[in-house]
């Protein structure tokens, strides 16, 4: 593939170890200008460290990377600022108190100037704005503004810096399917502008529809390179994975007993977010219940009940056939609840804390992790090590810190932690949110062996089709209400939506 | 100008940047001691000789090391839960208190005594701080404040008491309370030396907050509320009550510098029994980075650095105040070397 456009940023064997894992192996590309290059890969296959690498964040063990035929000096920020890399982090790097202006104009004075030259900064950024398609109040404080005009500030922050590289980091993992649009519609104001563009995701329909040229890395390597017109979906995801990729398509369910029931159950509002409203539910052995509705409908208070969080307020709560006296998080791990949280960072574990401290964070006060109120260390890390093993965490070691790893490993040593004490019950909350393909089955295939196994797994998705693929049995929540079950392939799509906008409960109440 | 961690930092570093925050502090009190009019190359000598250079002036300073070591500990283990105990000074009058309130008025004989007042000035303080963290977890009032506040609560009730009912009859009039019997006093560590038992205590406590922290349960759910409440509320950590555990932890270990004080080297209740151990703990934990180890050997230099720069204001015959000036700096220029072996400073 001979681009007669010049080469804008070049990088050339580029390798970075932590402890005995290999996150980039000799990675080399080369990006032309007005290109959008999309960087695809699983979860933990190198992507953001290539690009923390580029940005100066980590230095290289070996490599090098070139801007406009400039070398530019490793771990240095600052350099590839300078040198025209913009970058849009998957978590946005802005200071919520401070307006969108503010935000922008952060590091790009002198500290001995006096002011922010507001002014002549404000009609800049206008000017940003409109060229680019890129909406936000330059007034309004961070703190206000939606996951997308975040995003869009991010964006508008690169490009006052006369950036010539965009880099953006899974950029559309929050947003919603018409913002997606949107920024995509912004894309392309950019490379017809002459900048060039690295999109990294894992999502293949946005890689096809936004990219000129794809690589695709693999357990740190490039496993391959080709011109977006001369692929399809289906060849990239085996790029990707390195295999056939499959849907699930579990056999038919045998339901048993309810493990969990509620009747009636009602639990307080918190904050903005709904209460349940006299919600009846039961949660059957050997079922997968699945629970859809638009984010924010009452499905954290559902998630919130069954993980021990949050107690009913009014109504029968019974788990295995008793009636819930005490019910504490413990209460659940104890009565066999498996908890998926749906934030696997602020929720799931302790990000300084180590892969086999976590793996007994439920679990460390019974044997064999500890006896009497003393620790038994060694047990504790062949646990861990039995988790990294069986389900496949990519790691350097049970000694390292979690917060090394990817959300997708991460995301396995949870999955871990909660289905090796086999439970009765099974929460997932978004299991596979974020997740790429290959750590996307494997999750989805161990909930459903769990369920195979005879538990009741309660899947709470935002995602229509992962609810429609799994679920033997579906609800839909619509502000606290819970819809009537229907069965597996009563429903299609667009009837479930009638529901989820909140119509239908009328009767059925 | 920004920091960048350093993983791994170098022998080179760990050491030579400590003994180069040493080095600047020679060199400012120097030329303080110049300013003042004595010869600057000697207050070198005379700082070490005073905090290490004879065996007394050794024993001394593991002497004033003592409650240090105690505060510091009783920091470490509240800002590990991200409890931010900033009252250990009235945690220890606290204890100093119940220690002269048992020691004197109940009779006991010695043996007994000692542990009766020791436990005694452990649930004390543990109560003193119990107070700010349950006002912390019920009404979400900011234990900053409560417990610091509290210290100036604590000396004037103590300042009360001294000037009334617990007035020492026998004091000459000074606000002093009546001296605890000579058989209830700590025995000294080794015989003949002047260093009491209160600096083993600390020792000893030292090494069990190290093992709690590694080994125990306890530990461990400290360790995770600390860092991440949320998802040790997930996991069925009772976070509320690790949070009171440890405060109780925390106000019994600072309330031992105030048994120790009084037990084994004061003898009686004075309101200058403290010239502000609660707050030099906060110092001493810091530069320990939080390690209950390390508090000893950060206790014992901060103490070193404290009877060596007095000493030497009194052989150069230079004002007091140079002495505390070369504290300060000794102090932060530590903590600023301390955090260099960890980041690295680069341009741009």
């Amino acid at each position: 593939m001979a681009d007669p456009r010049p080469v804008v940023l070049k990088l050339e064997g580029i390798t970075k170890r932590f402890g005995t894992l290999t996150a980039n192996d000799a990675i080399g590309f080369a990006l032309h200008q007005g290109e959008v290059l999309a960087l695809l890969g699983e979860n933990g296959a190198g992507k953001t460290t290539l690009m923390n690498i580029l940005f100066g964040h980590y230095t290289a063990d070996a490599g090098t990377v070139e801007v406009m035929g400039q070398a530019l000096p490793p771990g240095q920020p600052g350099a590839a600022l300078a040198a025209g890399v913009g970058m849009v982090h998957q978590h946005f790097t802005l200071a919520d108190n401070l307006t969108v202006t503010e935000n922008i104009l952060i590091g790009t004075r002198p500290l001995w100037r006096g002011g922010l030259g507001r002014a002549e900064a404000r009609a800049r950024i206008a000017a940003l704005s409109r060229d680019f398609g890129l909406a936000v109040h330059p007034e309004a404080k961070v703190r206000t503004l939606s996951v997308g005009e975040c995003q869009r500030v991010e964006i508008l922050k690169a490009l006052y810096r006369e950036a010539r590289v965009l880099i953006l980091d899974e950029p559309t993992a929050v947003l919603t399917p018409q913002e997606t649009e949107a920024l995509f519609a912004t894309l392309k104001k950019a490379v017809d502008r002459g900048l060039s563009i690295i999109f990294i995701s894992h999502k293949l329909h946005e890689v096809m529809a936004v990219s000129d040229r794809v690589i695709v890395l693999r357990h740190g390597r490039v496993a391959g390179e080709v011109a977006t017109a001369e692929t399809d979906r289906h060849r990239l995801a085996e790029m990707m994975v390195g295999a056939e990729v499959r849907l699930p398509a579990p056999s038919l369910a045998r339901p048993g007993s309810a493990l969990m029931e509620l009747d009636a159950v009602s639990t307080p509002p918190e904050g903005t977010r709904p209460g349940l409203k006299s919600v009846s539910l039961a949660l059957r052995a050997g079922q997968i219940t699945g629970l859809a509705g638009v984010s924010g409908n009452g499905q954290g208070a559902l998630a919130d009940l069954v993980s021990g969080l949050a107690a009913p307020s009014a109504g029968r709560f019974e788990v295995a056939g008793a009636r819930v006296e005490r019910w504490s998080p413990r209460a659940a791990l104890q009565a066999g609840v498996g908890r998926i949280p749906e934030d696997r960072h602020a929720t799931g574990s302790i990000a300084d804390f180590t892969l086999t401290e976590n793996a007994v964070l439920e679990d460390y006060a019974r044997p064999p992790y500890s006896r009497r109120g003393w620790m038994n260390w060694r047990a504790a890390r062949a646990h861990a090590e039995k988790i990294i093993k069986d389900y496949d965490v990519r790691c350097p070691g049970p000694e390292a810190r979690i917060r090394l790893l990817s959300g997708g490993n991460m995301q396995k040593l949870i999955l871990g932690r909660a289905l090796e004490t086999a439970p009765r019950i099974i929460l997932a909350n978004q299991p596979v949110r974020g997740l790429d393909i290959g750590a996307l089955t494997y999750v989805q295939d161990r909930l459903i062996a769990a369920r195979d196994g005879g538990a009741a797994v309660l899947l709470i998705s935002e995602d229509l089709d992962e609810i429609l693929a799994l679920s033997d049995v579906i609800h839909v929540m619509s502000e606290g209400r819970l819809s009537p079950g229907f069965p597996r392939g009563t429903k299609t799509p667009a009837e479930l939506g009638v529901w989820m906008a909140g119509q239908g409960f009328d009767h059925a109440a | 100008m920004r920091l960048e961690p350093v993983r791994n930092a170098s022998l080179a570093r760990r050491l030579g940047l400590p003994l180069l925050a040493l080095a600047f502090t020679v060199v400012v009190a120097s030329v303080l001691a110049r300013l003042a009019g004595a010869d600057p190359f000697a207050t070198l000598g005379l700082i070490l000789k005073g905090a290490a250079g004879s065996k007394f002036a050794l024993l001394e300073t593991l002497n004033r090391a003592t409650p240090l070591i105690f505060t510091g500990l009783a920091v470490a283990v509240a800002f590990r839960a991200k409890l931010w105990n900033i009252g250990a000074e009235a945690q220890l009058y606290a204890g100093a208190l119940l220690t002269v309130l048992v020691g004197t008025q109940l009779g006991l004989p010695g043996p007994v005594a000692i542990p009766a007042m020791a436990l005694a000035a452990i649930l004390a303080g543990a109560l003193v701080l119990l107070g700010p963290a349950v006002l912390k977890l019920r009404l979400g009032v900011d234990e900053v404040v409560t417990t610091l506040l509290l210290n100036f609560i604590m000396l004037l009730l103590i300042s009360m008491l001294l000037e009334g009912p617990l007035k020492d009859p026998m004091g000459m009039g000074w606000p002093k309370s009546p001296p605890i019997p000579r058989d209830a006093r700590l025995p000294r560590l080794i015989e003949g030396l002047r260093l009491h038992w209160g600096f083993g205590l600390a020792l000893i406590a030292a090494v069990s907050v190290w093992l709690i922290q590694i080994r125990t349960t306890l530990g461990y759910e400290i360790r995770a509320v600390g860092l991440n409440p949320q998802a040790a509320r997930f996991a069925g950590i009772p976070v509320n009550r690790v949070i009171v555990k440890t405060a109780l932890l925390s106000g019994g270990l600072a309330a031992l510098a105030g048994f120790s004080e009084v037990a084994g080297l004061k003898g009686n209740l004075t309101l200058d029994l403290s010239p502000g151990f609660g707050y030099t703990g906060i110092v001493v934990a810091m530069l320990a980075l939080l390690h209950p180890l390390g508090v000893v050997a950060s206790a014992i230099f901060v103490a070193g650095v404290f009877v060596g720069a007095n000493s030497m204001s009194r052989a150069a015959d230079v004002p007091t105040y140079i002495a505390d000036i070369s504290v300060a700096v000794a102090l932060l220029s530590m903590v600023l070397a301390i955090l260099l072996t960890k980041f690295r400073v680069v341009r741009g």
